[in-house]
């Protein structure tokens, strides 16, 4: 085809644009970051007794784990079950029920995440303070955060299968498979590179979630021993804190600003790796 | 083919019963905002202005103020969005330096966490730039969040434009500009729009990144360049700051996701009809 | 199709543009705490129906925030929910109202009342079952607010504990998600702001509050003084302020929005003795 090549470059500098945030965002983050650094040093991030900052004291471990814990949590209990409901959606329900559950998924993934926070307050906490006091806990933001990020692995998961050749179904049909064969054998390994892409994206989505597991984790600075007990992530102790965080305070939290969006790094390494990989 | 036959009907179970246990879920949220926002709702709700702190009255001028950083939002969303999933798809190399760049930057911006975006909202665009509390602030941020999603998106839509198009074009000579703006984005468009309204979704759900950046101002905003608080804004203050606020936030937590519904079904409509060319 | 995008486009730029277009007014920016702020809002509103030509602009984001911002120049005025403390004393503070803070417990909690030093050990973990202050034979969930905020400043100070040796099981944000946290749990107890507490009791909320050292959280109490855990909710200012600056405290301060700091559940300073 014949080049454009003024149309090129509208779409080229557009490219850069996004690069460009990107870099600043970085650049924003190291800046605010590095007078931590430089002065505290990092190791104080796990050798510090506890995270007491005002008190110049900045363990980040435990908090650490709370983010790791709740996101992982939110994913295993997320990714099997939106895979689960898109194969549902796709080869299952009557078309009616598809389209009336894609339907629902659709207006799910747009609701703000401060409803699906106070729902957990005011719902959630107390049904599982009934079990096991405080109610508020690792579990509670299990919870609500794998029904937030479950609506666009199921979306992700959907277009997915939509991506299986069409030929291929019908192939099966010809053969007399049953359907959860048919899902299992051919449709399954095909889109899952899609899918394992679309749910590691969704897990740096749940990394960076603040309101809602603000709303129910209970924010105490422990590493829990149980899913029942209390937990503070990342992203709520820099919400909590932010606003009234003094000079090395405030620096403390864009250095866990800085550790996300490191975490963040590593999840699109492995995305990209693992796409890679399966890439016949 | 017993055995076949087995796991069939066991999984057919099982994924019925899945699906309509995850239904529960929304629906007793809903069930909760309607007993409790319900009562609250009325015409003079949605025209009217907040009054005692939001506790009566209506939400007219945070109506106004969503809209306006919505457009704000999707008038920076549209054009850099498409141009960056177009360049992606049509002209840039993938494994070129920019090509690997754009990719890895646009999954990065995808998984930065919401408060940071509002941090550096709050100090790129409303300090260095002197844009302070404002609704484009608001805008420009929520654009930067919104970004790589509706980018993703609209790649997608693109890619699956039949390749007979494109080949129909080469063989007719047309330009590569003749061939996206013609051929391509009206094949691509349904997909487009619903890229759009993803985003769109997407950025009203923001609460975080709009307190530090668009603000916190319940009266009717008198440009751009004023404060003015988003529909998600609203529902955390009256849920969380304001006493006696439980009722007003479900109310208008009813109100977004009533405009959600809306949104999603006129987007569908228009695609629809744009689709058949 | 794509006519029509660009048809769009360029009308929203054009309106956003013209909608660019306003500074004919005067302005002023509060920002600080937000226990003060919905209180500000109010009687901002008020002020601007009084005096068109102005546009108050109220922000939260925590009473040290009000306090950096006034001293970057970011800001005009700061809302504050405590009193200055000794490196502040460059600035200047107006009280505007007054408010109390008061430990809450569930309502179906059959404990009536605790002594100063039974909360005290409570929060330091010491006395961690309801049974061994008289009530049922439960664990007690203790709520905690995060880090800086004045209220927990106050509730510390009062009760001489320091904030490393409270040990808490939940800890909240906003004055809100303390009460609906205590509201949704029989074994907590938690502490808030007497005037948002007082509102949600009115309003049917499940929580009731706490005499302290036998004196009742009340509102009339805190009015006569003698309630024992009450802050000034302030304007801070530098020593200098514009003119509009200085109309808006003294408004703030008149007998004018006294129906307006009721409302929120405040005592007017006027009323405090």
């Amino acid at each position: 085809m014949r080049k454009s090549k003024s149309l090129h470059l509208i779409l080229r500098s557009a490219g850069w644009c996004c690069i460009t945030i990107v870099v600043l965002i970085g650049i924003f983050i190291l800046l605010k970051s590095y007078p931590f650094i430089q002065q505290m040093g990092i190791s104080v991030l796990w050798q510090d007794d506890r995270w007491a900052p005002t008190q110049g004291l900045f363990n980040l471990v435990p908090i650490f784990v709370g983010s790791i814990l709740v996101t992982m949590g939110a994913v295993l209990v997320a990714g099997p079950i939106g895979v689960l409901l898109a194969i549902f959606g796709q080869f299952y329900a009557p078309v009616w029920v598809a389209k009336i559950y894609r339907g629902l998924i659709e207006l799910l993934a747009g609701i703000p995440s401060v409803v699906y926070g106070f729902w957990g307050l005011i719902v959630l906490v107390p049904i599982i303070n009934n079990i096991a006091p405080p109610g508020a806990s690792l579990l509670a933001g299990v919870i609500v955060l794998a029904v937030m990020i479950l609506p666009i692995v199921v979306l992700a998961a959907d277009s997915a299968f939509e991506q299986v050749p069409e030929k291929w179904m019908v192939a099966a049909d010809a053969l007399a498979l049953q359907t959860w064969s048919k899902v299992y054998v051919i449709a399954l390994p095909h889109a899952m590179p899609a899918i394992v892409s679309g749910v590691i994206m969704q897990s740096a989505r749940a990394l960076g979630e603040t309101m809602a597991v603000l709303m129910v984790t209970g924010n105490i600075v422990q590493i829990p021993l149980s899913i029942f007990e209390p937990v503070r992530t990342l992203t709520a102790n820099i919400a909590l804190e932010m606003a009234y965080a003094t000079d090395m305070h405030s620096h403390a939290l864009f250095v866990s600003a800085l550790i996300l969006f490191m975490l963040t790094f590593l999840l699109v390494y492995l995305k990209n790796k693992l796409a890679g990989l399966r890439h016949e | 083919m017993n055995n076949a036959k087995l796991t069939e009907q066991l999984m057919c179970l099982i994924l019925w019963c899945i699906a309509l246990f995850v239904v529960v879920v929304p629906i007793a949220m809903l069930y909760e905002l309607l007993t409790q926002g319900l009562s609250h709702l009325s015409w003079a709700f949605l025209f009217s202005e907040p009054l005692n702190s939001g506790r009566n009255g209506g939400i007219a001028p945070i109506l106004l103020s969503t809209a306006l950083i919505l457009m704000t939002c999707l008038s920076v969303v549209i054009p850099i969005g498409l141009s960056c999933a177009l360049y992606i798809t049509e002209v840039c190399d993938r494994n070129s330096f920019i090509g690997k760049w754009l990719s890895h930057s646009l999954d990065i911006l995808g998984g930065v966490p919401s408060i940071v975006f509002g941090l550096f909202g709050y100090v790129f665009f409303a300090q260095i730039l002197s844009l302070g509390f404002s609704i484009l602030t608001g805008g420009l941020t929520l654009a930067c969040m919104a970004l790589p999603l509706f980018i993703r998106l609209c790649e997608q839509a693109l890619r699956n434009s039949p390749v007979s198009y494109r080949q129909a074009a080469q063989a007719l000579n047309l330009s590569h500009s003749g061939y996206i703006l013609h051929i391509l984005l009206p094949s691509a468009s349904s997909g487009i729009a619903a890229a759009t309204i993803i985003a769109t979704g997407r950025a009203l759900a923001e609460t975080a990144v709009l307190i530090f950046t668009a603000g916190y101002a319940s009266r009717y905003p008198a440009s751009i360049m004023d404060s003015g608080r988003a529909l998600s804004v609203h529902i955390y203050d009256l849920a969380m700051n304001v006493a006696g606020g439980t009722k007003p936030a479900a109310a208008t937590a009813l109100v977004l996701v009533t405009l959600l519904i809306i949104i999603n079904i006129s987007a569908r409509y228009f695609s629809k009809r744009w689709l058949p060319r | 199709m794509i006519n029509f995008m660009k048809n769009l486009g360029l009308v929203t730029l054009v309106l956003l543009i013209v909608a660019c277009n306003n500074n004919t007014s005067e302005k002023l920016v509060l920002t600080g705490s937000s226990t003060v702020a919905p209180l500000i809002m109010e009687i901002a509103h008020r002020f601007e129906q009084r005096n068109p030509n102005s546009r108050i602009d109220v922000q939260t984001g925590g009473s040290s925030r009000g306090i950096n911002d006034i001293r970057k120049g970011l800001s005009d005025i700061g809302m504050v929910s405590r009193s200055l403390i000794s490196s502040e004393q460059t600035l200047v503070a107006h009280v505007i109202a007054w408010d109390g803070i008061t430990t809450i417990l569930h309502q179906d909690n059959p404990v009536k009342a605790l002594s100063r030093a039974q909360v005290r050990a409570i929060y330091k973990g010491e006395i961690n079952n309801w049974k061994q202050v008289g009530g049922i034979d439960a664990d007690i969930v203790v709520v905690h607010k995060a880090e800086g905020r004045s209220t927990l400043a106050l509730f510390l100070k009062y009760f001489s504990l320091a904030n490393k040796d409270v040990k808490a099981d939940i800890i909240v944000g906003d004055n809100q998600q303390g009460l609906k946290t205590v509201e949704g749990n029989p074994l907590a107890i938690g502490y808030v702001s007497i005037g948002a507490a007082a509102y949600e009791k009115i309003n049917g909320a499940g929580i009731k509050l706490l005499a302290i050292d036998n004196i009742e959280a009340t509102l009339a109490n805190v009015e006569k003084g003698i309630f024992p855990i009450a802050r000034p909710l302030n304007l801070v200012t530098q020593k200098n302020v514009s003119p509009l600056a200085k109309r808006f405290i003294a408004y703030a301060q008149s007998a004018e929005v006294i129906d307006l700091i009721k409302q929120q559940f405040f005592i007017a300073n006027h009323a405090k003795k």
